[in-house]
């Protein structure tokens, strides 16, 4: 028997609220290329981005918001060569660099682009800044990317 | 205290990268109508059904449980779904032992399934990324599992050669399973470390391919289980343990949930030596360097001596504990099933039901006199941890 398929498509459009924590950040960083977080009062660790108001270990509110340097490190990176249909389209064709990002002071990572580098260079542990767009929308692509410090 | 519960019955599809020949419930039916053969019961003696499937984005089709609700055999019966992401199969088959050892139910089918054929796996991957932080950059599973890898070579100095081996190892230990997708019995390093690279340092055969498959299993009580096996596989240690989100405050080479999950197995099933005491393991090694790192969090080996396990050929089927006999995830990955067959699969090691013909063909994957075996399920970007310890000996 002949197998017989029947096509389809499904286009929905969303609208994701941030929440205050993400409202604030993304604020930050269109209006005044600030990147900052939030402290846990219990266990001050520092998150950047912060996801939500409050320290999902702990389980405490968080309100102590705390600028970080737009500098950090490396602290592992992929080279991505597999394209991938629309919509989830990253904002560079592959290949492109992808790296968790410590910030100083920040006891989380941040996952952007590296750019301005060959990939050969990339290593744990390298020194990397952040490159600010110069129209900002109010998302994480305001920085455009992270680019080697020198 | 929970009462007894055994597996006593399973079924596997034939896992391929698609099937033509059947539907989504059509392939549930099968795998459902498989374990009742294997336990010898019909539908009759089954109290409840656990469905388990991975987001519906898959297969396009919301609210599946309801698609799938009578080819999973539950028309009338108690029906529950659960979804854990890629621990679906492992979480499912958990839901069915605590419905049995809540002492409520007494035989129990759980059945999980997915066909990934039906729509862009990847892409349906990248929307379980944040929203806000992670979807633009998002490349499906690899890209988050690259950058875990990266650490963890980094972190203690493994490599990808010590990476292609598992690949090598899993993808031949797949030619002795009759369900697998991947076999190829003539792979080597070097083809591992020759193929292309999808997201650094992840090359294409460190990657599980995507499947149409589908997995049943059947739990119950003490009392039932002599009754209807001679060789029931006893579920002696049950965990799930979760972490938190995506990306942030993790150390990414260092799975805490699954170092505290198998902690909790090994405390119920009274295990204080795994490497010693554990014959047989089939873990949720999705891509090459999760085998060595999951091994670590299983306390097969010290951290950072994933490298050395597989090195000194302690994985092997020849060797000490044997890893994934089944060829493991990187050698058939339907998402939804999975979990549970690694579930499946360790049950039919401690049952001595390893081997058997298939088509006219014979198939052998048995661990010569496995007592105890460890069933391993990860999910939700290495968020979600399952471990399920199995036994031929009830007590």
């Amino acid at each position: 028997m002949e197998p017989l398929v029947k096509e389809g498509n499904i286009t929905v459009p969303y609208q994701w609220t941030t929440g205050p924590a993400v409202g604030k950040f993304l604020t930050e960083l269109r209006d005044n290329k600030k990147i900052m977080g939030l402290r846990c009062p219990k266990c001050k660790r520092l998150f950047v981005p912060p996801l939500e108001l409050f320290c999902g270990r702990c389980f405490v509110e968080m309100k102590d918001w705390v600028e970080v340097s737009e500098e950090g490190k490396v602290i592992s990176y992929t080279v991505v060569n597999l394209p991938l249909p629309e919509p989830c389209q990253p904002p560079l064709p592959p290949p492109y660099a992808l790296a968790a990002i410590r910030l100083e002071g920040a006891d989380t990572e941040i996952i952007h682009l590296l750019g301005e580098v060959e990939f050969e260079k990339i290593k744990i542990g390298m020194p990397v800044k952040a490159v600010w767009k110069e129209k900002r929308e109010g998302s994480i692509l305001d920085i455009e990317h992270f680019k080697p410090r020198g | 205290m929970p009462r007894k519960v055994a597996v006593v019955g399973t079924g596997q599809t034939v896992c391929v990268m698609r099937r033509e020949d059947a539907s989504f419930p059509g392939m549930i039916y099968e795998a459902v109508n498989r374990a009742l053969k294997d336990a010898e019961l019909t539908l009759a003696d089954i109290d409840a059904i656990v469905f388990g499937s991975s987001p519906e984005y898959f297969e396009g089709v919301n609210h599946p449980e309801k698609w799938c609700g009578e080819a999973s055999g539950g028309f009338l019966k108690p029906q529950f779904r659960i979804h854990t992401g890629g621990t679906v199969g492992s979480s499912t088959g958990i839901a069915g032992y605590y419905h049995v050892a809540s002492g409520l139910f007494d035989v129990v089918l759980a059945v999980t399934g997915d066909k990934l054929s039906e729509g862009p796996v990847q892409l349906c991957l990248s929307t379980v990324y944040d929203p806000i932080f992670g979807r633009d950059f998002a490349c499906g599973a690899p890209s988050a599992v690259a950058i875990q890898s990266r650490r963890y070579m980094h972190k203690y100095g493994i490599t990808e050669v010590q990476a292609a081996k598992v690949a090598v190892k899993n993808r031949k230990n797949a030619c002795n399973n009759p369900y697998a997708q991947l076999k190829f019995p003539d792979i080597t390093v070097e083809m591992v470390l020759n193929s292309p690279v999808i997201s650094s340092p992840l090359r294409m055969l460190d990657v599980c391919p995507a499947s149409d498959g589908a997995c049943a299993m059947i739990f119950a009580c003490e009392e039932k289980a002599k009754k209807i096996t001679k060789t029931p596989a006893w579920v002696k240690g049950v965990s799930a343990v979760a972490e938190g989100v995506n990306y942030v405050n993790r150390d990414w080479a260092e799975p805490i949930a699954l170092i505290k999950a198998a902690k909790t197995a090994y405390s119920q099933a009274g295990i204080t030596d795994p490497r010693k005491e554990i014959d047989v393991a089939e873990i949720y090694e999705a891509f090459t360097y999760q085998e060595l790192i999951w091994s670590e969090g299983l306390g097969f080996c010290g951290p950072g001596e994933g490298g050395k396990l597989i090195d000194e050929g302690v994985t092997e089927m020849t060797g000490e504990l044997p890893i994934n006999p089944s060829g493991g995830v990187l050698s058939t990955n339907t998402i939804g099933a999975t979990a549970m067959m690694r579930q499946v699969e360790a049950a039919l090691q401690v049952m001595g039901k390893a081997r058997e013909v298939y088509e006219g063909k014979e198939y052998n994957r048995q661990v010569e006199g496995a007592k105890i075996a460890l069933a391993h399920g990860w999910g939700g970007a290495i968020q979600f941890h399952n471990v399920m310890i199995l036994s031929s000996n009830p007590d």
